[in-house]
């Protein structure tokens, strides 16, 4: 066999094969070794400003295994804690959202600013003279916080790369989902808050994956076309890009209608002509090519390694995390442009539900894709591989290819082969 | 003319309503909506006012979208719930909440069990039906599924009828 061989990735320049082992999605010490060279060293989603509307606006979740708290200062400044009390340990905010100038441990009572500062304590007299004027006491902020055109990520590597490095040839399309709207853009109220029996690196196949709609999600097809009026003629088509670090993105057309600014007839003809409108301040304000791919090009865009914002018959924004090698918990929520028209911003949450989310129409199918792929690596042993060999060697990757998964497997064995023990054949 | 239903016959037609869904009998499960009919599974972190023309829920069907998920479902390709899952939807706490000229509100406590691949998983929570006569027989108008549970963890999907 010719070609790379890490311990986990092979590729066969002969043969025109990518084969990635099936214990990368089943070995605990592999999602142990994940955590350690991945999720502890890469940018990760955190959230969207949006959330944060308002100064003293908060949030709290979970990144990578983490209790983060998310806060505004009073002088609108984002900041990010880590939400465990500097005496004893308790989170101290146990709301998922709100709005507070201060947080009060519930234990012994510590109070801290959004600020992060210790504010107050109880029996303050019986600490050292400048313990609280120290800093000692108060909230430990996240190494790394920063943000791209409103989504914002955190790194906890203190010493890792600038977020635009990290996502570099990424950014322009993180910078595009912004453009949508001259208003801006907003996650929409709700999360989907889900879970799927099965390695996470098999949703982010999934979610990058242009090559299993037809089979995977052919009841949904046939309700598009059952729908009168509920696609036009226009055939998939399109690329998948590597964007390196290990991002990728499919950029293709589409038959479903997009509020920003696909039409399809079901929409009836009063909403063909403010689409006409829509697509017309996207040209003036944008220019025709940057108007053309926010109006007709679907993107599922991949940033390193698990946020997913798929821009398609609407937009979702994804991210997920392993707590075993067979068990994920996934986070989703709907972006959308601020100020969105009363029937746009409804005629996308009804396209959203149509394909996505645990109570869709595709994505319950994707789900038990992947529980039954994680069923049958039990056969590891006589079974070893999986294979992401589609369109490998084209110039141009289709978006049906599986050139995008290859830039995702090529950075993943790269940083794991940098944990003790993993930089040895499977 | 006031809505005329009694508790008995609202408890009837619910637990009847569960029957169909157990039996995979999703016709006739179909035909107790009324043509206007609207479902929906608001996500778990929203307040019960919430409306699905501006949040995110998990479902919000219209009838139109109700009858192609009944026919999705039918479909061997609907791969989630092929083969079917067994399910028992356990519904309790029936009450009927308020009568108006042409409508009833009905509420209830449900928790589903749905059992597939050597796994069971539990939705609980609360039914909300808007219940009308249009043409004398009882129909729902609006049936709303309240998950009292954090999010879909374990459960992932709703790929069955609440």
């Amino acid at each position: 066999m010719s070609g790379t061989n890490g311990a986990y990735v092979r590729i066969d320049e002969d043969l025109k094969t990518f084969k990635v082992s099936r214990r990368a999605f089943v070995d605990p010490a592999v999602t142990d070794a994940e955590y350690r060279e991945i999720f502890d060293k890469c940018w990760l989603y955190l959230g969207h400003e949006s959330e944060l509307d308002q100064p003293n606006d908060f949030l709290t979740r979970t990144v990578a295994r983490r209790n983060i708290l998310f806060a505004r200062q009073a002088d609108g400044e984002f900041r990010a804690y880590l939400n465990t009390c500097p005496h004893r340990g308790a989170s101290v905010c146990r709301e998922r959202s709100g709005s507070a100038k201060s947080f009060q441990c519930m234990y012994h009572g510590w109070v801290f600013g959004n600020d992060g500062r210790l504010k107050h304590l109880p029996g303050e007299d019986s600490y050292g003279e400048n313990f609280r004027e120290s800093g000692g006491g108060d909230l430990t902020p996240v190494p790394k916080l920063d943000n791209c055109a409103g989504f914002w990520f955190v790194c906890f590597d203190p010493d890792g790369p600038s977020l635009d490095d990290y996502l570099g040839a990424a950014m322009p399309y993180i910078e595009l989902l912004s453009l949508h709207s001259k208003h801006g853009m907003e996650i929409v109220g709700g999360t989907q808050e889900y879970a799927i029996r099965s390695n996470w690196k098999l949703l982010t196949e999934n979610s990058v994956d242009g090559y299993h709609a037809e089979s995977t999600h052919a009841t949904y097809l046939d309700y598009l076309m059952n729908v009168s009026g509920g696609l036009i003629k226009q055939p998939l088509v399109g690329r998948a890009f590597d964007l390196g670090n290990g991002h990728a993105v499919l950029e293709y057309k589409a038959p479903w209608g997009r509020t920003i600014a696909q039409w399809i007839p079901m929409w009836g003809e009063e909403v063909k002509a403010q689409l006409e409108d829509v697509k017309a301040e996207l040209v003036e304000r944008l220019g025709p090519d940057k108007a053309d791919r926010i109006a007709h090009y679907n993107r599922n865009l991949l940033i390193f390694p698990n946020l997913i914002v798929n821009d398609i018959m609407a937009i979702t924004v994804r991210t997920y995390y392993p707590d075993a090698p067979d068990f994920m918990n996934v986070n989703a929520w709907a972006l959308a442009p601020r100020r969105e028209v009363d029937w746009a911003r409804q005629y996308r949450l009804y396209n959203f539900l149509e394909f996505l989310g645990p109570g869709g129409f595709a994505t319950p199918d994707d789900v038990e894709a992947m529980e039954k792929c994680q069923m049958g690596y039990r056969n590891l042993k006589e079974a070893r591989w999986n294979d992401i060999s589609k369109g490998i060697g084209k110039a141009e990757p289709s978006f049906d290819d599986e050139a995008q998964m290859r830039a995702f497997w090529t950075e993943w064995q790269s940083r794991i082969s940098r944990a003790d023990g993993f930089g040895l054949a499977a | 003319m006031t809505f005329r239903l009694t508790r008995d016959e609202a408890e009837e037609f619910v637990f009847a309503e569960a029957e169909f869904l157990d039996d995979w009998d999703l016709e006739a499960w179909l035909d107790l909506f009324a043509d206007d009919a609207v479902y929906n599974v608001p996500s778990t972190d929203l307040d019960k006012s919430a409306k699905a023309a501006d949040n995110l829920f998990y479902i919000a069907d219209d009838r139109t979208r109700l009858e192609e998920r009944v026919t999705r479902l039918k479909k061997k390709t609907a791969h989630a719930e092929f083969p079917r899952s067994k399910t028992r939807h356990l519904v309790s706490n029936v009450r009927i909440r308020k009568i108006d000229d042409e409508s009833a509100t009905v509420t209830a406590a449900f928790a589903t069990f749905r059992s597939k691949d050597g796994v069971t998983d539990t939705y609980i929570g609360s039914t909300r039906y808007k219940l009308v006569r249009p043409n004398g027989a009882l129909k729902i108008a609006e049936k709303w599924c309240f998950l009292d549970m954090e999010g879909l963890r374990p459960q992932g999907r709703i790929s069955i009828l609440l």
